[in-house]
C-alpha cells in the first residue's frame, strides 16, 4: 500500500471568482505539494442573464484574485493548473478574459514563459440550425421538447459542455495552464488522473467530490481548500482548513448535492454509478471512498446550455401597512392589473408584456410553492416586476402597476390619501430578463468536435 | 392524524440538515439528512414523508415531483420538484432555489418511544 502510486489534486474553490478564495487553507494546501490545482468557475445557479448577455457574473477583481493565487501557486510548485468554465458561463469572451488575466499575472510576476491552452466551447446557434435542417434530433433534458428553430430564435448564446478529451489533448500538447470554456465540473478534475491511467470511475468520482472544494467537509465553510488523492484503488479527501473535517457523512452528503439522482451522475461519455459507493473514516479529518463504477454511454452526447433575452425589465418597490388594505391585497393587485390591461391589453401575449407582484410577507420568497400564503405580519413589501419589449414600456408598466396600488378603490378603506407607501416613488431600471432556453443533448461522433483549442506562450 | 402508539417528532428535530437547492435549471432538489440512524429509519418508514404528502404540502401535482429516494450512504431522504419556469426567469422568486425547504420543518414523524 505504501508504495502505491498516487496523484493529489488541490481544489481551492467551488466557483472561482464568486467570492474570493480563502488564503489560509490555500497556502496550507500548497505546502502539501499537490500534483495540480484545479478550479471550476462555472455555474448555472446564477441564472440565465450572464450567459444570455455574455457578461461576467463575478467582479473582475475577485476573478483576478483567485487566478493570481492559482497561477502563482501552480508555477511555484511547477504543476499544471486547470480552470474550468471560465468567467461563470464558459463563453468565448470568458475564456479570453481569463487568458488575459493569466497573462497579466505571469508577466507581472515574471513567471514565464508559460504554455497556456484556451479551449473554446461556445456554439454558433446557426450550426445547430443547420443540424436541425439536416434532420438531426437534439433531445431536450428534464422533459423539455427537442431543440427547434423556434427555440434557437429565442436564444442569444449557447455553450457546449466539454468532457475530458479536449483537456487531455491540451495537456499532451504541453499546456501548463488550461483555461476552458464550459466544461463538466467533474471532467476538469478527471482529466489529469485519466491521462495518467487511473480508473475512470475513481477519476470522475474524485471530480464530483472535489468540484465544490470545502463543501465536502464539515462544518460548513465556503472557499476553503481541499486536497483529494487518487490511487488505483481508492480516493482520500482531506480539508486544508484546520477547523474542517472530511467525514463519511460530510462527503456522502456532498455527493448528492445539487443533483436529482444520488445513485448516479451523468458525465460526458458515460454515467458514474454510485450505488455501491463506500465512505470510511481514515481518521478524524480524512475519508476514504471506494466502490464507484463507470458505465460508458452507448453513444457520446454533449450537453448544450443556452439562454435568450425575454425583454426589458423594470421594478418598483412599495409597502402596505393598512390592515384593511392588507386584508384586500388580492383585490388591490387585481385593480392595478386592470389598469395596466386597460392600456396594454392582457399580459403574456406574443411580443407583449409580463407583470409580476412579489409580495414579501406573504409568498415573496417561495411564490406558488408557499403553503401558507396568508399575511401574518403587520406590513408587507411588494416588488412590482415588469417585463416588456422596450425599456419605456417596461418603465410605464412598472409605474402603472405600482401607482395603482396606491389608488386602489376599495369599498371599506379608511385611509383616503393613498393605500400603499412607496419606498421611493421611482421605477428602478433592472437588468433585462433572460430565460434558460436550451438544456439539450447533442449526440456526437467525436467528443472533440465542438471544441476549439488555442495554444499560446505567455511571458516568454 | 396517525394511529401510532408512539409519539411524533417534528422533522426539524430529527434531521441535522434540511436544505433545498437547484439541480440544474429546471429542478429544485431537497435533502433531508439524519445523523441518528433510528431517526433516519423512522423518517424512511413514515407515511408522513411520501411524494403525495410533499405534493399536498407544496400544493403541486404529484407528477411535479420527479424523484423521491432514500439514500442510505448519507442517511438522507431526497426529492426533486420540477420548476414551472426555469430558474431566473422573470417572475421566478428564488434563483438558487435555496429557500424552499422551511415548510418541511414541521412535518410530524412518528418515532418509537425513547427506550
Amino acid at each position: 500500500m505504501g508504495t502505491q502510486r498516487q496523484m493529489r489534486l488541490m481544489s481551492p474553490t467551488g466557483h472561482l471568482g464568486f467570492t474570493p478564495i480563502e488564503r489560509g487553507s490555500f497556502e496550507i494546501g500548497l505546502r502539501q505539494r499537490p500534483d495540480a490545482i484545479v478550479a471550476d468557475s462555472g455555474s448555472c445557479d446564477i441564472g440565465p442573464y450572464p450567459l444570455g448577455s455574455d457578461q461576467a457574473h463575478s467582479p473582475r477583481e475577485w476573478q483576478m484574485h483567485d487566478i493570481d493565487l492559482i497561477v502563482r501557486g501552480a508555477r511555484e510548485l511547477g504543476v499544471p493548473a486547470i480552470i474550468g468554465s471560465a468567467s461563470d458561463t464558459g463563453t468565448d469572451r470568458g475564456v479570453d478574459d481569463y487568458v488575459a488575466m493569466v497573462q497579466e499575472v505571469v508577466e507581472r510576476e515574471r513567471l514565464g514563459p508559460v504554455r497556456v491552452a484556451a479551449i473554446y466551447s461556445e456554439i454558433d446557434p446557426e450550426l445547430l440550425r443547420g443540424l436541425l435542417r439536416d434532420g438531426v434530433e437534439i433531445p431536450g433534458l428534464n422533459g423539455r421538447p427537442p431543440l427547434s428553430e423556434e427555440i434557437l430564435d429565442r436564444t442569444d448564446h449557447i455553450v457546449a459542455v466539454m468532457g475530458t478529451e479536449p483537456i487531455i489533448d491540451a495537456l499532451n500538447a504541453g499546456a501548463e495552464i488550461v483555461i476552458t470554456g464550459r466544461a463538466s465540473d467533474s471532467a476538469i478534475f478527471a482529466a489529469l488522473p485519466l491521462r495518467a491511467g487511473y480508473p475512470k470511475a475513481l477519476a470522475y468520482c474524485l471530480g464530483k467530490l472535489l468540484e465544490c472544494a470545502s463543501f465536502c467537509a464539515e462544518p460548513y465553510m465556503g472557499k476553503e481548500t481541499v486536497i483529494g488523492t487518487i490511487t488505483d484503488e481508492d480516493l482520500v479527501l482531506e480539508p486544508m482548513h484546520p477547523g474542517q473535517r472530511c467525514t463519511p457523512a460530510s462527503v456522502a452528503g456532498h455527493a448528492m448535492y445539487e443533483r436529482i439522482d444520488p445513485f448516479s451522475e451523468t458525465v460526458p461519455g458515460g454515467v458514474l454509478d454510485l450505488r455501491a459507493i463506500r465512505y470510511e473514516a481514515i481518521d478524524e479529518r480524512r475519508t476514504r471512498v471506494t466502490g464507484a463504477r463507470f458505465i460508458d454511454a452507448p453513444r457520446y452526447t454533449i450537453k448544450l446550455e443556452g439562454a435568450g433575452k425575454v425583454g426589458e425589465r423594470a421594478l418598483a418597490i412599495m409597502g402596505i401597512r393598512d390592515p384593511i388594505t392588507l386584508s384586500y391585497l388580492d383585490e388591490v393587485i387585481a385593480f392595478a392589473r386592470q389598469k395596466v390591461e386597460a392600456r396594454f391589453g392582457p399580459p403574456g401575449q406574443p411580443g407583449g408584456y409580463e407583470l409580476f407582484y412579489h409580495v414579501f410577507g406573504r409568498n415573496g420568497v417561495m411564490g406558488y410553492l408557499e403553503p401558507t400564503p396568508a399575511v401574518a405580519a403587520h406590513e408587507v413589501g411588494v416588488v412590482v416586476e415588469a417585463v416588456a419589449p422596450t425599456r419605456a414600456m417596461a418603465d410605464e408598466i412598472a409605474a402603472m402597476g405600482s401607482r395603482n396600488m396606491f389608488y386602489a378603490r376599495l369599498p371599506v378603506v379608511k385611509g383616503t390619501a393613498g393605500g400603499a407607501s412607496f419606498f421611493s416613488d421611482e421605477v428602478l431600471a433592472a437588468r433585462p430578463g433572460y430565460e434558460w432556453t436550451v438544456a439539450h443533448v447533442l449526440p456526437v461522433e467525436d467528443p472533440r468536435a465542438l471544441f476549439r483549442t488555442r495554444l499560446l506562450t505567455v511571458g516568454g | 392524524m396517525t394511529e401510532t402508539s408512539g409519539t411524533t417528532m417534528k422533522l426539524r428535530d430529527l434531521a441535522t440538515t434540511i436544505r433545498s437547492k437547484n439541480a440544474g435549471v429546471d429542478h429544485i432538489t431537497f435533502d433531508i439528512i439524519f445523523r441518528e440512524p433510528r431517526y433516519y429509519e423512522a423518517a424512511k418508514r413514515s407515511e408522513a414523508l411520501t411524494p403525495q404528502r410533499i405534493a399536498d404540502l407544496y400544493r403541486i401535482p404529484v407528477t411535479d415531483i420527479v424523484s423521491f429516494v432514500a439514500f442510505d450512504p448519507a442517511q438522507a431522504i431526497k426529492f426533486t420538484i420540477r420548476r414551472r419556469r426555469p430558474s431566473g426567469s422573470p417572475g421566478e422568486p428564488d434563483v438558487f432555489g435555496s429557500q424552499m425547504y422551511p415548510p418541511l420543518f414541521d412535518i410530524e414523524i412518528p418515532v418509537e418511544d425513547a427506550g
